[in-house]
């Protein structure tokens, strides 16, 4: 089943061929989009077995179409889609070149797509190169840059070199003490542990840079704010996704070679200190992307969360709650980007919080589905969603035994909740009335889809528990 | 389909929330009493299904992973406070549809306070701990909105604080319930889990936490006077009135129902805290000069007698506790419907600034002195039965501890009878006060409103088997316990 991957492959060079044919916006978005619904729907809906491609004499193979592969293309062929729909008043504008963009969120979704699959080091690293090469440029590439624009994507730029050179070092120790690239069997040499070790806990550090995990979490508050709004949206979402799925492959394969203990412990540092170092900090941000972003740092501390329980017990069911967690978090991040966009001029930066201020009051349903994204976030009813994904982590934590983070955790949601008071406070208070201008049906459509999402995982959260599985 | 009826008190405020959010201010806020009056008559019914046990019960899977049920159930214990909680809502809608504070909009009021409604009664009615969980939680922000927006003018701080005081607490409520739930495989509230002594402990612990900072219970009780001070009326009312008896009821319920053995070996504890609540709170209301901030205090005063009945365990110091709590909702929710309206009346809540109401407003100041006779534990009224009896269970559990609790809290029952006093002096007698020149006398729509809690504090008075039947309440009781 490798069909996801040659549609997606196939968008990116169909957008570069129709931008060159026929230079008008609307075109190259319209196949860029048509491709990422495809690639979510035959995902979905494609008879699933799990099949396997690139295979190796010894039975080994490099791709490997299984049920969570399928999950992470449909959210990437969903997340593309959705990225691509929020750009739409920037392309229209012209504010970005809309080949350009378009060709490069279809490329990085291919490498999402084949990310899901891949069973070896180096596919895993080359897909996850595939969904980070394009966002350099697409942070960078609009007209009006927001202060200090520039400065984000070269952050990313460098940050990105450090931590791909960190993950690429641990890949090759890996390698060089087991003589495999295959997961789990290169986690599992005969001799020479301490290496494997080693490279275990580079690897984990470097993928920590992908779903912003302290301490390669500091690109991504400046680059956030100076990437246009939907590509903050991306890297949040998508890019994020991509991150965890590669922490899950490789913290799968280290605990099948019995390298259990290393790896939870690794991760419970990274949890800890991003939860705690992306909670206090987002506490005084003042521009609203920012204090997304720090938040965005704060919950990868929950999805990795569940995996520190691995130090002490083995279960399959963190995996599947660090999986669960993700999809609870994407679809709130989703409806709170959004959510934003819709409340902000075309095109505009995030502004600061202060700019949300009374448009609770003046644009009431747009105000109250941030609220609804911004309190799930939190953690908190009525927007059950979000406190399930709580209960979630908490859940595996305990029947893992791990009670110590289980407390970190819960604390940390209570600074949450001052974190996400802010915004929430401006949104509803009294200001002159002026109603904020009427926004595209480009974001209102991903801005409803995740409201949609959110409120149906708030009655039925067995839905993503379900999906959620990891074999 | 009887056992529906459970459901349907908990969908009717709910989708009244929803309808009443979008309509127009003034047909918003009509409907949102009929809402309310709907759903006082649902939360009635279940007496007429009154047995031993629980009367109605209905348990449905809700998230399997999680083994979260939708499990509800009233009982005697529950029941009572049911009914004061739908009972509150209305006389709170009806309020709001004849005045809203400021700044307007009192269709989105009113539809917050069937949103805490439905929240309140979800955790009286919660057999599932998850669910039980989930209700307490459901509370928080609507609560914490009403404060922000219709509050005084530290409102923001205020809502704030309350937020994140009771989120500390009930987060950490949220670890012991997925604990019991991941030990034992269930969050069934109707049995006694078996649990080991040192799991018991833990998990006794933080729910304790969590329920103390809700009742309030000293010394965690800081942000109650804060969101009392600022609060409008109506958030007072049910503030006071009902909100504090979730963390009351769920020390019942929860902490004593299933970690029977860590709450007896903590009861001391309890006890002693509770008893310094009772005198904190008498002697900080002594000296206090806001009119609002005095009664939250004497709240948290009284809370400290419910807090002693329960902790001595015996089912006399229970009752006294389930009586307490309808009275003290009754009179508080009474004394705080006052104390708005004479702010609204003055413009000031400082105690100096006030005096001489029952020459200017006779009406307004008897039902003050009523309310504050009926605080203090006047025998005849609601008050007394709660308070009496907690001393009395404290005093029969004898032994050297439990007799100094006694006492002690029996002195300070004295000295909410010196604090009340002492507001109805500044307030109703002496010279007439400036601010208070020219305001006008009750006016009927607030009649109406006080009129219901009046008639309850002396029927309570009167008959407190209206809420504990004696034999049937102690069957109920010893059941909780699991004795």
């Amino acid at each position: 089943m490798i069909w996801p991957l040659l549609i997606a492959a196939g968008t990116a060079v169909a957008v570069l061929l129709f931008d060159v044919v026929f230079p008008r916006w609307y075109v190259p978005l319209t196949v860029a989009v048509a491709g990422s619904l495809a690639v979510a729907g035959v995902s979905a809906w494609a008879p699933l077995g799990t099949s396997r491609v690139l295979c190796a004499a010894s039975g080994q193979c490099s791709f490997v179409y299984d049920h969570t592969a399928a999950l992470v293309s449909v959210l990437f062929g969903l997340l593309t889609a959705f990225a691509l729909l929020l750009l739409v008043p920037a392309l229209r504008e012209g504010d970005s070149p809309a080949g350009e963009m378009c060709f490069l969120l279809a490329c990085a979704m291919t490498g999402g797509v084949v990310l899901g699959g891949s069973r070896d080091l180096v596919t895993i690293i080359i897909a996850l190169e595939t969904l980070t090469l394009p966002l350099y440029a697409l942070v960078a590439l609009h007209k009006r840059r927001a202060p200090g624009g520039a400065s984000g994507a070269v952050t990313f730029f460098t940050t990105s070199i450090v931590a791909t050179a960190v993950t690429l070092l641990g890949a090759a120790l890996v390698n060089l003490a087991s003589g495999q690239l295959h997961l789990p069997e290169a986690f599992a040499p005969s001799v020479g542990k301490p290496l494997v070790l080693t490279g275990l806990v580079l690897m984990l550090t470097g993928l920590g840079f992908k779903v912003a995990a302290v301490p390669l979490h500091a690109w991504a508050p400046s680059t956030y704010d100076g990437a246009p709004v939907p590509i903050a949206a991306y890297l949040s979402t998508a890019s994020k996704l991509g991150g965890v799925i590669a922490i899950l492959l490789v913290t799968d394969a280290a605990v099948k070679g019995g390298l259990a203990y290393p790896a939870g412990l690794t991760l419970a540092v990274l949890a800890t200190a991003s939860l705690v170092v992306g909670t206090l900090v987002a506490l005084r941000q003042d521009r609203t992307v920012r204090l997304l972003a720090w938040s965005s740092v704060a919950q990868a501390g929950f999805i990795l969360a569940p995996l520190a329980g691995l130090a002490v017990t083995v279960r399959p069911e963190l995996f599947a709650a660090s999986l669960a967690y993700t999809l609870f978090f994407i679809v709130l991040e989703l409806g709170a980007f959004s959510g934003v966009m819709s409340l902000r001029p075309a095109a505009a930066s995030g502004g600061v919080i202060g700019d949300l201020r009374g448009l609770g009051r003046s644009a009431p349903w747009r105000g109250a589905t941030l609220a609804f994204a911004l309190i799930g976030l939190a953690g908190l009813p009525p927007a059950l969603v979000g406190l399930f994904a709580k209960i979630t982590i908490l859940r595996a934590l305990i029947d893992a035994g791990t009670f110590w983070l289980a407390v970190v955790v819960a604390l940390v949601s209570v600074v949450g909740l001052a974190v996400y008071w802010r915004p929430l406070a401006q949104l509803y208070r009294t200001a002159p009335d002026d109603r904020p201008a009427r926004s595209s049906w480009a974001i209102y459509l991903p801005l409803a889809v995740a409201t949609a999402a959110a409120g149906a995982l708030t009655v039925l959260p067995q839905l993503a528990l379900d999906l959620a599985r990891w074999s | 389909m009887v056992n529906l009826l459970l459901l349907w008190t908990l969908a009717v405020p709910l989708a009244g929330a929803a309808i009443v959010a979008v309509l127009p201010d003034r047909t918003g806020r009509k409907l949102a009493c009929y809402v309310a009056l709907l759903t006082l008559g649902l939360a009635a019914l279940p007496v007429m299904w009154r047995k031993a046990g629980m009367w109605l019960e209905m348990d449905w899977a809700w998230v399997p992973a999680f083994g979260l049920r939708m499990h509800l159930g009233v009982d005697g214990i529950s029941y009572p406070l049911v009914l004061l909680t739908a009972l509150l809502t209305v006389l709170c809608c009806g309020y709001t549809l004849w005045h809203t504070p400021e700044p307007g909009r009192g269709n989105v009021l009113s539809s917050l306070l069937l949103l805490i409604e439905a929240g309140i009664l979800a955790t009286f009615l919660a057999q599932d701990l998850v669910l039980f969980f989930i209700a307490f939680e459901v509370v928080l922000l609507p609560m914490a909105a009403v404060i922000a927006v219709w509050g005084g003018p530290a409102r923001r701080r205020a809502a704030l604080k309350f937020a994140l005081y009771t989120l500390a607490g009930s987060v950490l409520l949220l670890v012991g319930v997925i604990a019991v739930v991941s030990l034992t495989g269930s969050g069934d509230m109707t049995r006694v889990p078996a649990l080991s002594a040192t799991a018991q402990m833990w998990i006794f612990g933080v729910f304790a936490f969590a329920f103390a900072v809700k009742s309030p219970l000293w010394p965690l009780h800081t942000w109650l006077p804060d969101a009392h001070t600022e609060a409008p009326t109506v958030g007072s009312v049910i503030l006071a009135g009902v909100l504090l008896k979730m963390g009351t009821y769920g020390l019942i319920r929860v902490g004593m129902g299933l970690t029977p053995d860590a709450f007896r070996q903590a009861a001391p504890v309890l006890g002693v805290l509770a008893v310094c609540a009772i005198i904190v709170g008498s002697l900080v209301c002594l000296a206090q000069t806001e009119l609002k901030r005095l009664i939250a205090y004497s709240s948290v005063g009284h809370m400290g007698f419910i807090l002693l009945g329960i902790a001595t365990g015996s089912t006399i110091g229970l009752q006294a506790a389930l009586v307490g709590n309808i009275a003290h909702g009754v009179l508080t929710g009474l004394l705080f419907f006052l104390a708005g309206a004479i702010k609204d009346r003055s413009h000031t809540g400082q105690l100096t600034e006030l005096g001489g109401l029952r020459e200017q407003a006779p009406w307004l100041a008897g039902m003050i002195g009523f309310a504050a006779l009926g605080s203090l534990g006047l025998p005849g009224l609601a008050g007394f039965w709660g308070e009496a009896f907690a001393i009395v269970a404290a005093w029969s559990r004898g032994g050297p501890l439990w007799t100094t609790l006694a006492i002690v809290a029996a002195i300070g029952g004295a000295l909410a009878a010196a604090y009340l006093l002492r507001l109805l002096r500044k307030v109703s007698h002496g010279p007439l006060a400036p601010s208070l020149e020219g305001v006008h006398d009750a006016r009927w729509p607030e009649v109406v409103a006080w009129v219901p809690l009046i008639i309850l504090a002396v029927l309570l008075g009167l008959l407190p088997v209206l809420i504990i039947d004696p034999a049937a309440g102690a069957a109920l009781i010893s059941e909780a316990v699991g004795k």
